[in-house]
């Protein structure tokens, strides 16, 4: 495994029980980039998350999280799990659930305080929902609550961000908002890592790429991992859009600014 | 009595919140029910009517009950609320069939017993206030204590494992507290109802409240009520048992809430 790495995984392999999830995955995502995993349904992109982060053990292979592994590192990455895996019919506004961010630096039994609560309001502010703060959190949009859970990241101030799909079911203004924190993240340094399942913004959005189908079918620099040979081999020939495209309209929301 | 009616209410209620939340209202009822052997357990392993030996014997086997179906599920796949039925039943017939057997017994052993069926606050002696205000202490204080790896274990347990929440070790922990939700008023409500006063509070908060906290102590204080209403109501009227008569009120106020509550507590905000 390359050291140094922000993410290396060496002959990885999960299995669920019923076939692989995961077989043989030997990926290196190299520090300071915006990268994206992309394949098809079902190629495990959300397994390779969760076995980044040791939450699923896995039947082969090993996982280097930031030079280490990944249960004594795990907490200094920025986690932004799907949308769908939590009810958000929980008695909470959206400060509260960002605050939870920093209830491990605060330990088990300290209560968040002043400070806490404003660095939870700079992160919202940071992904432009500062003025929903106090909003009920089952009272939001889509795309709002994914820019909840990138700010409970954010205000970790994380080396490095694992995202499952945050741009998946969002609004225009939410994903011009998610792509500037995370271009503004990149620029300070920090390391990128989200599945992704739109191909036609992938050139726009990502600068390295990761291509799975239960196996790894490429990695590396997006333009030169991300050919049309890979694309069909990863999709099984069914590639869902045309990967060199004009650029979609919804890249043009880039331009969109963060809110303050 | 009165005393002991607004203790178990307050911590069973407010409890009641992270079973609601979790989505483990069933394990509850299951805990209850399969309470009742551990209930007679230890009243034979005592030699005697006393209430921490019974309390003692009703946690243990409410979860061991729990734990059957648990790996019912999660073992042997078989699907969860028929799992959590086949606890729940178990548990329940086992308890039955040794309450006859004690109460055939010559002496005046039986006595009290049978007001766990469907509960008698008035059973409640002034020793045993003593004995239900050690663990609501033990409970409430744990939970205060811990309340924010409560919330985050609760919210989202799997990014909170990954954040570095010892979510297994919380797991086991809110069990722990759902067991004693259920235990501290087997004696004044009863196996059969017991889970509708941990549940019933916390589902009339969830419509009042925006926070765990808020939420928390309001299923406290609607548990606290509807036990002390329930107590006097069935003390005031002779051969009404306690249980039915504090689940009615309990789901009164419940009824209200969801009639009244939701566009006030949840929706109503900028």
């Amino acid at each position: 495994m390359v050291t140094g790495a922000a993410v290396a995984t060496a002959g990885l392999s999960v299995d669920y029980g019923d076939g692989p999830a995961l077989r043989d995955v030997s990926l290196t995502v190299p520090a300071g980039v915006i990268g994206a995993v992309v394949g098809p349904n079902g190629a495990g992109k959300s397994t390779l998350v969760k076995a980044v982060l040791g939450l699923v053990a896995p039947a082969a292979g090993r996982v280097a999280l930031l030079g280490d592994r990944p249960q004594r590192t795990r907490h200094r990455v920025g986690y932004v799990p799907q949308r769908s895996s939590v009810d958000w019919d929980f008695p909470a506004d959206a400060r509260d659930v960002v605050t939870m961010g920093l209830y491990r630096e605060l330990g088990p039994f300290r209560r968040p305080g002043r400070a806490e609560r404003e660095r939870a309001l700079a992160a919202l502010e940071t992904v432009g929902m500062g003025h929903l703060a106090r909003r009920q959190i089952g009272r939001l949009s889509g795309g709002q609550q994914q820019r909840v859970f990138l700010a409970r990241a954010l205000v970790q101030d994380p080396e490095l961000y694992l995202l499952d799909e945050p741009l998946a079911g969002v609004d225009a203004a939410s994903e011009a908002a998610i792509l500037a924190v995370l271009r503004a993240e990149r620029a300070r340094g920090k390391t990128v890592l989200a599945v992704h399942h739109d191909l036609g913004t992938l050139r726009d959005y990502f600068d390295w790429v990761a291509l799975l189908n239960v196996t790894l079918r490429a990695q590396g620099p997006i333009d030169a991992a991300l050919t049309d040979e890979v694309l069909a081999d990863t999709y099984g020939g069914r590639v869902p859009l045309p990967p060199r495209g004009p650029a979609r309209a919804a890249g043009a929301g880039l331009e969109v600014a963060p809110a303050r | 009595m009165a005393a002991g009616a607004v203790l178990l209410g307050v911590t069973s209620g407010a409890l009641g919140t992270f079973a609601v939340l979790r989505r483990q209202s069933l394990v509850g009822d299951v805990m209850a029910h399969a309470a009742l052997p551990g209930v007679v357990g230890g009243y034979l392993l005592a030699g005697e009517r006393s209430l921490p030996a019974m309390l003692a014997g009703a946690l243990v086997t409410g979860l061991v009950a729990a734990g059957l179906a648990w790996v019912l599920t999660h073992r042997l796949k078989v699907k969860s609320e028929a799992a959590l039925g086949t606890g729940l039943g178990l548990g329940f017939a086992l308890g039955v069939v040794l309450l006859s057997y004690v109460q055939r017994q010559p002496g005046a052993g039986s006595a009290g017993l049978e007001s766990f069926l469907y509960g008698q606050a008035a059973a409640t002696l002034r020793a045993d206030v003593l004995v239900l205000a050690g663990v609501a202490v033990v409970g409430l204080g744990v939970a205060t204590l811990l309340f924010g790896e409560l919330k985050v274990a609760t919210f989202d347990p799997v990014w909170a494992r990954a954040r570095g929440h010892r979510v297994a070790l919380l797991d086991a922990g809110l069990t722990g507290l759902l067991a004693v939700a259920v235990v501290i008023g087997l004696q004044a409500v009863g196996v059969v109802l017991m889970s509708a006063l941990v549940v019933a509070p916390a589902v009339a908060a969830r419509q009042l409240t925006r926070s765990l906290g808020a939420m928390f102590w309001t299923a406290g204080a609607l548990g606290g009520a509807s036990a002390l209403a329930g107590a006097l109501l069935s003390a005031a009227t002779p051969g009404l048992a306690t249980g039915p008569v504090v689940v009615l009120v309990a789901s009164a106020v419940a009824g209200l809430a969801l009639l009244l509550g939701p566009e006030r507590g949840r929706a109503a905000e900028a």
